[in-house]
C-alpha cells in the first residue's frame, strides 16, 4: 500500500464528500440493496459531465428511488407519486441551460406514473430519466407493479403474477427517447457510462437499471441475498447493443438483454421548439 | 402606438370589450406570468388559448400537457425554476390538481390556478355555470392548510384579481385559486386595462444570506421563509414530506407541528391583509343578502328592488372566500335580522355563513343546483315570502 492510498484509508474523507447532504447520511436504503452504488455512479457521472453544479436539478417521484434526490447536493426535488417527470418539464423549460435529472423507480414511473412518461418522450422533453427497476413496490412492502413478470411472487400476488410487464426499453423507443439503454447493478461501469452519455445527450434520455432488492422482492423469488440477485444478473444477462427493443421483454426464464439500444443525434427537443415559436411569435411584431 | 404593436406587450394598457376568460389571462401576463400549464376543458380552455397566443411572444412558455396532473406538477416546476406559473381548469380538473395542490401547500410554492367553474358533481354541466367547487378549494386536498381563494364577478375584477392571485401566492408562498364561473367567464362587457406603471407587483421574497447558511424553509417573523429557487446556488432541498428549517424531511411529532402550524398561521394571522368583501347598501340594512360570482351580479339587482319596494336589504359581497370573512359576518349578523345566501350548489358557503353568526341571526340559503345564475327576482321574491 503506498502512504497515499494509506492515507486515504485511514482519513474520514470521502472521494463523494460535497455531493452529499450532509446531515441526511445514513441513508434508507436495505443492506445489499443496489441503490447506493446506483447514486455513487450517478454523483460520478454528474461530477464528470462538466455541467456547472449550479445547473443540475434532480427529480424524483415517491418509493425507494425517489428518495435518491434528497440524498444529493444538488437543487434536488422530492415531489408526489408519479409525478416528477411534469416537474422536471417546468424547470427544464424555465431555463435552456439546466439539466435536469429525473431518477426514481419503476411503480412511480410505469405505473401511476406512465402517462407522464410516453408524452414527455413524445415531446422529446430535455430531461434525462434513470429508472431503478426492481420488478415490485419495495417500499409499501413489495407488492407486484408494472413490471412484476409473470409467475413472481410479490404481497398481491401471493399466487404468482399472471400480468405481463412491460418492456420498458421499447416503450421508451417506441415513445421517441433519443436515448434508451439497460444494464443490470452489477455492471456499475456500464450502468455509469449510460449515466454519462445519458447527460450529455440533449432530448429525452432514458436509461433502465435492473436493480437489486433483496427485502421485498428477493426473498418472495428464492433470491433472498442482495448477492443472490447479482448472480441470477450475471447468468441471465446477455449484452447486446443491438437487440430490436421489441425483443427484450423480461419474464422468468428469459435471458436479460442489456445494452444501449438507441442513440438518436439531432432530434429538436421541447425546448428548442419552444424557443422556435417565440422567434416565430416574436417575428410578427409591428 | 399602433394595436398592432400593443400585443406584444405584458400589459395590454387600453379598453376592451371582452371575456372573463380573457381578462384573467390579460391580468396574469401584465404581473408577469412566464409558464401556463393546461389541459383543454370546458368552460376554462379559452384562457389556456390566449396563453398560447400571448405567452411566446411575451418570451414565455406555454405546454399543454397530457392531463390536469401534469399541468399543476408542472407549474410547480416552473416556479422553482424562478418563473411566475399558473394553470387554468374547471371542477373535474381541478379534483386531479388536488394532490399537487397539496404538495404546493406543503412545500410552499408559488402558482396560481384558476378554476372556472361548471355544473357537477362528475362531467354535470360543461357547459353551464356552478359555483360548487367553494369547498373542494378549501378542502379537496388532504392535510391541514388555509388556501387564499378570491372570485371575481365582473370582467374588470377578473382581471384585476388575476393580478392580486399572484400578488398573495408571491408573498405568502402557496398556490392560490381564482375562483370564475362560467357566467363570468364567457360573458363579455368592457375591460379597461391601465397602464403598465399602475400594475402593483408583488415578487417572491430573496434570501440575503449565503448558500452556505441558508435554510431554505426558515421563516422571517412573518412565519414566511425567503424563497432560493433551482440555479442560484443554493442547492435547494424541496419535499412533500414534513420537514425542519434546513427542508430536510425530518418525521417526527415536533417538526409535524412546527410545520404545519406555521403554514396555516402565515395565512390566518394576514387574515386582514388577504379578506376582501365589497359592501353594498348595508348601513341601514336590516335585512343582508350574501352572495359572490356571478350571482353577486343579480343579488345587487335584488337589493334595488327590495328597496324601491321599501325593504332595507344590503348586499355583502364576497371577493375573498378563503380564508372566510367571518369576523365580518358575525358583525353583520349583530345588525340585520336575517342572512339570504342565494349560490349554485346545495349549500355550500351557507354553511360558513351558518358557523360565523354564532346563532346571532336567521340564515337561509337560496339554492340553485347548476346551469343558470339567480334571477333578481327570485331572490326578491324569497325575501318578500317571509317578509
Amino acid at each position: 500500500m503506498t502512504e497515499d492510498q494509506k492515507e486515504l484509508l485511514e482519513s474520514e474523507a470521502h472521494p463523494l464528500d460535497g455531493f452529499l447532504r450532509e446531515g441526511r447520511i445514513p441513508h434508507i436504503f436495505c443492506p445489499a440493496c443496489s441503490l447506493g452504488s446506483i447514486t455513487n455512479v450517478l454523483i460520478e457521472a454528474i461530477n464528470e459531465s462538466g455541467i456547472d453544479p449550479k445547473k443540475i436539478a434532480v427529480v424524483s417521484g415517491i418509493g425507494c428511488t425517489g428518495r435518491i434526490a434528497g440524498y444529493l447536493n444538488f437543487d434536488s426535488f422530492h415531489t408526489t407519486h408519479g409525478r416528477s417527470i411534469p416537474f422536471a418539464i417546468g424547470l427544464s423549460v424555465t431555463d435552456p441551460e439546466r439539466k435536469v435529472i429525473v431518477v426514481s423507480g419503476d411503480g412511480d414511473l410505469f405505473a401511476i406514473g406512465g402517462n407522464h412518461f410516453i408524452h414527455a418522450a413524445r415531446r422529446n422533453a430535455n430531461i434525462t430519466v434513470i429508472c431503478v427497476n426492481n420488478f415490485n413496490y419495495g417500499m409499501t412492502g413489495g407488492q407486484a407493479g408494472p413490471t412484476t413478470y409473470a409467475g413472481q411472487f410479490q404481497t398481491t400476488a401471493p399466487y404468482g403474477s399472471l400480468e405481463e410487464p412491460f418492456n420498458i426499453p421499447n416503450l421508451a423507443a417506441s415513445c421517441g427517447a433519443v436515448y434508451v439503454a439497460r444494464y443490470t447493478a452489477l455492471d456499475v461501469r456500464r450502468v455509469k457510462e449510460a449515466f454519462s452519455e445519458a447527460i450529455a445527450k440533449n432530448g429525452f434520455s432514458f436509461v433502465e437499471v435492473l436493480g437489486s432488492c433483496p427485502t421485498t422482492y428477493g426473498r418472495r423469488n428464492q433470491l433472498a441475498e442482495g448477492k443472490k440477485i447479482l448472480e441470477f444478473f450475471a447468468e441471465k444477462t446477455v449484452l447486446n447493443h443491438d437487440a430490436d427493443t421489441r425483443d427484450v421483454r423480461i419474464d422468468k426464464d428469459s435471458p436479460i438483454i442489456v445494452g444501449k439500444f438507441v442513440d438518436i443525434e439531432d432530434k429538436p427537443t421541447l425546448t428548442d421548439n419552444l424557443l422556435a415559436l417565440q422567434r416565430v411569435s416574436q417575428a410578427k411584431k409591428g | 402606438m399602433s394595436k398592432q404593436k400593443q400585443k406584444f406587450l405584458e400589459v395590454s394598457t387600453g379598453e376592451h370589450f371582452t371575456t372573463g376568460n380573457h381578462a384573467a389571462a390579460e391580468g396574469a401576463l401584465a404581473v408577469g406570468c412566464k409558464f401556463f400549464g393546461g389541459y383543454p376543458i370546458t368552460p376554462s380552455s379559452e384562457i389556456a388559448e390566449h396563453m398560447a397566443l400571448r405567452l411566446p411572444q411575451l418570451g414565455g412558455n406555454f405546454v399543454q400537457f397530457e392531463d390536469e396532473i401534469a399541468s399543476i406538477i408542472g407549474i410547480l416546476g416552473a416556479s422553482w425554476g424562478g418563473v411566475k406559473s399558473m394553470t387554468a381548469t374547471s371542477g373535474p380538473g381541478y379534483s386531479l390538481m388536488v394532490e399537487n395542490i397539496g404538495l404546493g401547500m406543503m412545500t410552499e410554492t408559488p402558482c396560481v390556478i384558476i378554476n372556472v367553474q361548471r355544473g357537477g358533481p362528475s362531467t354535470g354541466l360543461p357547459t353551464l355555470v356552478g359555483q360548487q367547487d367553494i369547498m373542494q378549494t378549501k378542502w379537496g386536498s388532504h392535510g391541514d392548510f388555509e388556501p387564499i381563494v378570491l372570485c371575481p364577478s365582473s370582467v374588470q375584477e377578473c382581471f384585476e384579481l388575476a393580478i392580486e392571485a399572484f400578488n398573495y401566492a408571491e408573498k405568502y408562498r402557496l398556490p392560490v385559486t381564482l375562483l370564475l364561473d362560467e357566467t363570468l367567464g364567457h360573458m363579455s362587457e368592457r375591460l379597461i386595462i391601465p397602464d403598465a406603471s399602475k400594475i402593483g407587483k408583488v415578487e417572491r421574497k430573496k434570501p440575503k444570506d449565503s448558500p452556505e447558511e441558508h435554510l431554505p424553509y426558515k421563516a422571517d417573523d412573518d412565519l414566511i421563509p425567503p424563497m432560493a429557487v433551482a440555479g442560484e446556488g443554493y442547492k435547494v432541498m424541496v419535499t412533500g414530506l414534513t420537514h425542519d428549517e434546513r427542508g430536510y424531511p425530518n418525521l417526527n411529532v415536533e417538526t409535524q407541528d412546527k410545520l404545519v402550524r406555521r403554514i396555516n398561521d402565515k395565512i390566518r394571522l394576514n387574515k386582514k391583509d388577504i379578506i376582501r368583501v365589497e359592501e353594498y347598501k348595508l348601513d341601514d340594512a336590516e335585512i343582508a343578502i350574501i352572495a359572490f360570482g356571478s350571482v353577486a351580479r343579480a343579488a345587487k339587482g335584488s337589493v334595488n328592488r327590495a328597496r324601491k319596494n321599501g325593504i332595507k336589504v344590503g348586499l355583502l359581497r364576497l371577493i375573498t372566500i378563503w380564508p372566510f370573512p367571518d369576523e365580518r359576518i358575525e358583525a353583520l349578523a349583530e345588525q340585520v335580522k336575517k342572512i339570504y345566501v342565494p349560490e349554485i350548489n346545495y349549500g355550500q358557503i351557507t354553511r360558513e355563513v351558518e358557523r360565523s353568526v354564532h346563532g346571532k341571526t336567521e340564515v337561509k340559503g337560496i339554492f340553485k343546483l347548476g346551469g343558470a345564475i339567480h334571477n333578481p327576482q327570485e331572490i326578491l321574491k324569497e325575501i318578500e315570502g317571509d317578509a
